[in-house]
């Protein structure tokens, strides 16, 4: 800073010192820095146990009621783990949590692969490749809301786009192609559609794993003449894995909770085919009202997504250590 | 005072002055909240009238049928004070009753002479009753509605068409009489070329996430024999929703969606149906009466390309229809309910139910349903006496959310997804209505 800059800011603060009401001035000098660190804290604090903590809390004491939201004069009694125990043994839910399971694993799957071997690609630094970056991001700046709309409009079995180019390459009628209403194709058309929107996610995450290998580990595999196949496995796959490792959770952690794009484009049909484990929390809990139930679910899965968060991070941080 | 300070308090007095009046003019509005749908809009013409008598002002809050059930219910549940008046759903009578959502009317109507004899019987239960066949009224009758049919009176009436479905059928094409002859129809319409464009059989409801694949099959499986239970010892279900004769209504309803719907209408409901229609995609259409105006009107299949019927018969001769419609009701919860009550009691007079009629609105007032012009004042009326005479209605218990969630899932999972029998679906359906009752204590 120079000595310009450090006499306005100076002069400003004084003037700002001055502005201060007496009294004010000094209640703020007597508070240690403890009590100004938790005086700037507290509102974030309360903001969070308002919109976090408390609701939790208040979950998790409905989660052992018998309460329904719709029935406000109905007396709330306790049931103990009864919906735990209903959740846990119901074959709707089993099913519910392979659909999800699915649409994870795949949409990972699919979204890890074609985000490295873009990312891999994009990091040559070929002529344009800004621009082209640029466009791959395009699809994960739109709203789901948008995108689920428009790809329920390109699956139409009779003026949908996607399937005129399917029936162009395969020769199957278009009116044969129901990419949202066949139980085998409907699955894979949610999947398409989330890995086409956040593959670019994936990329830019990878592309910066990438871009922090330093150029000296690749001069030195040169030098020791190791072949583009060996630097990639010995070099770039290793140092990026933590990168890739840290998509693959936010990605993770973001499917596991899918909603918008599934109700969207399918709404959990046909059938209960792609009722993943949002749709069902949300017909219990705004559909069916079980208050109580529909908690229990809650609780179940964000217990299942944290423990499988956790036990990922610290996989994670070995590799990260290795 | 200088002239800055002048133009401020000026400014402000204004303003002032301004909300002042408009929160005068607000208080003597009554908000009535409904469905966006084409009635909705005649009833906002019908309530100028209202204005016009009373000088209480009409303020209406309109919500898409996908959203419709959610965004009310979820008013009423939180005592919201946002709708005055309210055009609720048949099946919310139960749960709006108990739960003390509806100002009970029958001290209104004894008072304002209102006589529920004057309305539709159907209706009356339909829409007004709880407990059900009790005198207790928490609505007035406001708009009939009953699932139908229309089909393209046009490709009926081509002798070419005519003529290769009696070869086909060894009968003349005409409106089926049985749900046995409406599913040779849509076959022998599936798939065929009709003026250079491949046709479809029958568009239906297979909506999965509100009510639309229910109303489809109910529509269809009480002209099976479908109970919702032992009439003789209630919320006994086993042997009545799952009967035999059930089972082979649902098996009918999938071999229908299979056989001889347009492509990918696997989540269809009222306004997919309307444009499946409209485009000239299909030459039978399942839809509620509400839709027969509208459809009336169109000029591309409107006019005397549309003809409509009442639902056929059943195997074993029984004939029914789904009930739609709505009663309307004052919120419980509004602080403007002599005002709202006053709404009721202008809606219920004769001359404006025919208006309301003449508008686009079913009305259910016998007076102008029974009136002996009636039946020719529209194309359509007859056909919504002969259906409106033939009703049924799905479960109106304060659980109707979850029953219905219930028959959603087991219906679309069968009918749609093809999982499972027919006969798994409703005996899933049994032990899933069972939960529900005994949650409720009912058993």
């Amino acid at each position: 800073m120079t000595d310009a800059n450090a006499t306005i800011l100076e002069r400003a603060a004084e003037t700002a010192a001055r502005a201060t009401p007496a009294p004010v001035a000094k209640r703020v000098r007597a508070l240690s820095d403890r009590a100004v660190a938790w005086l700037f804290i507290a509102p974030t604090m309360v903001l969070l146990l308002a919109i976090n903590i408390f609701p939790l809390i208040w979950a998790i004491q409905l989660s052992f009621t018998n309460y329904r939201a719709n029935r406000p004069n109905e007396p709330v009694r306790n049931v103990g783990l009864q919906n735990y125990e209903r959740i846990l043994t119901d074959s709707d839910t089993w099913l519910a949590m392979q659909a999800t399971a699915h649409f994870v694993f795949w949409t990972i799957v699919l979204q890890t692969l074609i985000g490295f071997s873009l990312a891999y690609l994009i990091d040559r630094k070929f002529r344009g490749h800004a621009f082209w970056t640029t466009v791959i991001l395009v699809p994960m700046m739109l709203s789901p809301a948008v995108v689920g709309n428009f790809w329920r409009f390109l699956y139409e079995p009779q003026i949908g786009l996607f399937t005129y180019i399917v029936s162009f390459f395969s020769g199957i009628p278009p009116s044969d192609i129901a990419m949202l209403s066949s139980v085998k194709l409907a699955p894979w058309a949610i999947i398409i559609v989330d890995t086409w929107m956040w593959t670019p996610y994936v990329m830019l995450i990878c592309l910066a794993g990438l871009r922090s290998i330093p150029d000296y580990i690749y001069e030195a595999a040169e030098v020791d003449r190791a072949s583009p196949w060996r630097q990639f496995w010995s070099i770039t796959l290793p140092m990026a894995l933590p990168f890739i490792m840290l998509a693959v959770l936010f990605r993770g952690i973001e499917n596991f909770k899918m909603f918008d794009m599934v109700n969207l484009l399918t709404g959990g049909g046909p059938g209960s085919t792609t009722e993943v484990a949002s749709i069902t929390l949300k017909r219990e809990a705004f559909e069916k009202w079980r208050t109580g139930f529909s908690s229990a679910f809650a609780i179940i899965l964000f217990v299942a997504v944290f423990g499988l968060a956790n036990i990922y991070v610290k996989v994670l941080n070995k590799v990260k250590s290795r | 005072m200088n002239r800055i300070t002048k133009t401020a308090f000026g400014l402000a007095s204004g303003l002032l002055a301004t909300t002042a009046l408009s929160n005068v003019a607000a208080a003597e509005d009554l908000t009535l909240c409904w469905a966006a749908w084409d009635p909705a809009n005649a009833l906002v013409e019908l309530s100028k009238d209202f204005t016009k008598e009373t000088g209480i002002g009409m303020k209406f809050e309109f919500v898409p049928w996908t959203n419709y059930a959610d965004r009310f219910l979820n008013e009423l549940n939180s005592k919201g004070k946002l709708c005055d008046l309210i055009i609720g759903d048949s099946q919310w009578i139960g749960g709006s009753a108990e739960n003390g959502h509806y100002v009970k009317l029958n001290d209104f109507f004894d008072k304002e002479g209102i006589k529920m004899s004057d309305f539709v019987d159907a209706t009356v239960v339909g829409y007004s009753q709880w407990p059900k066949n009790t005198p207790n009224y928490w609505s007035l009758p406001a708009f009939g509605d009953v699932v139908g049919w229309t089909y393209r009176k046009d490709w009926f009436a081509n002798p070419d068409i005519q003529k290769a479905f009696k070869e086909k059928y060894g009968r003349g094409l005409a409106v089926p009489a049985t749900f046995a002859e409406l599913k040779d129809i849509a076959e022998f319409f599936q798939k065929r070329e009709i003026d250079g464009k491949t046709v479809y059989g029958a568009s239906i409801y297979t909506e999965r996430g509100s009510e639309g694949v229910t109303m489809g099959v109910m529509d269809v499986l009480y002209s099976f024999g479908f109970k919702y239970e032992n009439p003789d010892k209630p919320y006994e279900m086993d042997g009545f929703v799952n009967s035999d004769k059930s089972v082979a209504g649902l098996e009918f309803y999938k071999a229908l969606y299979d056989c001889c719907t347009p492509p990918g209408a696997s989540n269809s409901y009222m306004g997919e149906g309307i444009d499946a229609f409209k485009s000239g995609q299909v030459a039978l259409h399942m839809n509620f009466a509400f839709t027969w105006p509208g459809l009336q009107k169109d000029e591309s299949v409107g006019g005397d390309k549309v003809g409509f019927f009442a639902n056929p018969k059943g195997p074993d001769g029984e004939q029914f229809a789904q009930l739609g419609g709505q009663g309307i009701s004052v919120v419980a919860y509004s602080d403007k309910q002599d005002a709202a009550l006053k709404y009721i009691k202008w809606f219920a007079t004769a001359d404006v139910q025919k208006k309301w009629w003449s508008l686009g609105g079913f009305s259910c007032l016998k007076a102008v349903v029974e009136d002996p012009g009636f039946a020719a004042s529209q194309p359509y009326a007859q056909t919504f006496l002969d259906s409106m005479a033939i009703v049924k209605d799905f479960w109106a218990e304060p659980s109707y959310a979850s029953l219905l969630q219930a028959s959603q899932k087991r219906f679309h999972d069968y009918v749609v997804a093809g999982q499972g029998t027919a006969k798994e679906a409703l005996d899933g359906l049994v032990k899933d209505w069972t939960e529900v009752f005994e949650d409720d204590g009912k058993m």
